[in-house]
């Protein structure tokens, strides 16, 4: 390929990196909730089976399938896809790994700029709540409404400037600006920073939360020993019968999965990119272990032990029971804030983690549309920032104006940020098992691999985890997928936000396209040069 | 806080510290392979100029 290959500067680098991709909003607040709601304690049975069983397997597939790929110089979903299948589908199947990063980016970098706009608000004191305890919660969420922009469409046409809009203008650019100083020089050296910062920040709420004791003394049963234990006491989930009925309900089983699933960050198209920037030497095994295991540590360890306690030793039941992202991060936290002695400072501090926590990820989402722009058109860095600055900007801009009640952006993540996701994952584990072949890839795998993979990884990677995929997929389309188009031909909203999807989808695969030839070309080229050096690969 | 909550919490959160413990120990002990690459700057070719 004529353009220079870009590279991680460090192993180091990479791991944090793709932790860092992994580690979001979802650790901290959507863990605690749906442990909780699930059997507490008895819910992290299902919860390690799943990480062990299915998690870990697929990581390790997406890290080898992407250093294969940059064997041959490609780092495009696409294009990676296209040299493991052999066949132009393949290909363009690869779009599911753009579209997720794109259409996920332009609005997680709206929510990302809640975060930073909640940390702002907390070290300036913007948040005001009131002196009336009763009315903090009607004020918490009169406060989220009016940054959000949640009460009207068109934020940004009431005649000022909105400080919300201000900040995702900032957060945005500060996005690209850390694109556009490359994978090395931007991503990794502010990953590598980012995620020390983001575990002391975390540790420093966590210490806080577990010396608060009792803080009302009206109130003794409200103390952080209960927090703890409406967390982690195993329990059934309808109150009804022994904690060990939790584990015969599917339901728990499957939202284990799907915890797991998603906060790795599996099925997302950027692990095998990121992987793709890796040497042939280099080990996935171990990498892709401890990447996983940094995700876990934010999340059971840190994300287990803070918000649903926080909530509990201050607001209760009601309070703890408060699940869902928005309504435990923006509507419960700050009331709890507001409570805590010093919670101004607690508060800046938590919101700025997850400001971090949701950057070291939006990063990840640019990177594969970059480097797919690059690879497809043949155009340097400079262009292909621009050209996704400007996609992303409008498509970004389409979810801020449609505001109200954020029905675009829930659809949006309801579509691309949850099924397409399921998707992306059965085509790269059929990819993986069935046609570039098992035990092709374990041996791929091994190849400067630090650790073995473990004996099992054979028979999960081949048929659990499609097995699993597909009837999560099978499952969808039984239960869901009529409410889903109902809601798309009752709503002119959702309706416009899938037209979004839609154009999305044809831009890139007319991009695709465009690409074929030249990715044709150059794969034949590596691939009889990498044919002839390593037999033991194509056999 | 129940025993049996006890339990869960410090086994959960404990195999995780370990896991990572033993991931990172892993990673910062043992050079990774491009590591063992030299650049052409650090190889001494034993040629002589003069």
């Amino acid at each position: 390929m004529s353009r220079p290959k870009e590279q991680w500067a460090s192993r180091l680098g990479v791991i944090l990196a793709v932790a860092g991709s992994a580690v979001g909003l979802g650790n901290f607040l959507r863990f605690p909730g749906n442990a909780a709601a699930n059997g507490g304690g008895a819910f992290m049975i299902p919860y390690f089976c799943a990480l062990v069983f299915l998690g870990i397997p697929i990581c390790w597939a997406e890290w080898t399938m992407g250093k294969y790929g940059g064997m041959f110089g490609f780092n495009s979903c696409p294009a990676i896809f296209g040299v493991l299948g052999r066949r132009p589908i393949w290909r363009y199947l690869g779009v599911f790994g753009l579209l997720i990063p794109v259409i996920i980016y332009m609005y997680y970098v709206l929510i990302e700029s809640w975060c930073m706009g909640y940390a702002l608000s907390f070290a300036f004191g913007w948040i005001d709540l009131g002196d009336d305890p009763n009315q903090y919660a009607a004020k918490s969420v009169e406060y989220f409404n009016g940054f959000v922009g949640a009460n009207q469409d068109g934020l940004m046409l009431d005649g000022r400037l909105h400080i919300s809009v201000v900040v995702w203008l900032v957060v945005f650019a500060v996005n690209f600006y850390f694109i556009f100083r490359g994978l090395s020089g931007g991503i990794e050296k502010f990953c590598t920073c980012a995620m020390p910062v983001m575990a002391v920040c975390a540790l420093i709420v966590l210490f806080r939360v577990l010396t608060l004791g009792t803080p009302n003394p009206d109130q003794p049963k409200l103390n952080v020993l209960n927090g703890l234990g409406f967390m982690w006491n195993p329990k059934p989930v309808n109150g009804e019968g022994t904690w060990l009925s939790a584990l015969a309900q599917p339901k728990v089983w499957m939202a284990a999965a799907g915890q797991i699933f998603f906060s790795l960050s599996v099925g997302f198209g950027v692990i095998i990119n990121y992987a793709s920037y890796l040497r042939r030497r280099d080990d996935v095994v171990l990498s892709g272990l401890t990447a996983s295991a940094t995700n876990e540590f934010f999340e059971v360890c840190l994300g287990g032990l803070i918000t649903i306690p926080a909530a509990f030793v201050f607001l209760g039941v009601a309070g703890a029971e408060a699940t869902g992202t928005f309504s435990l991060g923006f509507h419960t936290l700050p009331i709890v804030f507001e409570y805590m002695q010093g919670g101004r400072f607690f508060g800046f501090v938590w919101f700025l983690m997850l400001f971090l926590a949701a950057i070291t990820s939006s990063l990840s989402m640019l990177q594969p549309a970059i480097a797919f722009l690059e690879e497809a058109l043949g155009i340097g860095r400079k262009a292909s920032v621009a050209l996704l600055g400007f996609v992303t900007g409008l498509g970004s801009l389409f979810v801020v104006f449609f505001s109200k009640d954020l029905k675009s952006l829930v659809f949006l993540d309801d579509t691309v940020g949850t099924i397409t996701i399921v998707i992306l994952a059965a085509i790269q584990v059929i990819l993986f098992s069935w046609v570039f072949g098992v035990d092709r890839g374990i041996a791929f795998a091994h190849e400067g691999a630090q650790i073995r993979l473990p004996f099992f990884f054979k028979f999960i990677i081949k048929y659990v985890s499609p097995l699993y995929l597909l009837t999560m997929l099978g499952m969808w389309f039984w239960k869901d997928s009529y409410r889903y188009f109902d809601q798309i031909r009752n709503d002119q909203v959702i309706a416009l936000s899938f037209g979004l999807v839609i154009i999305v989808v044809v831009f890139l695969l007319i991009l695709i396209h465009i690409g074929g030839r030249r990715w044709n070309a150059e794969a034949a080229g590596a691939s009889s040069l990498l044919e002839s050096r390593t037999p033991e690969v194509h056999r | 806080m129940t025993n049996s909550g006890w339990i869960f919490m410090v086994c959960s959160v404990g195999s995780v510290v370990a896991l990572i413990s033993w991931c990172f120990l892993k990673v910062l002990s043992m050079p990774s392979a491009t590591e063992h690459m030299h650049s052409p700057i650090d190889i001494d070719t034993k040629d002589l100029n003069t």
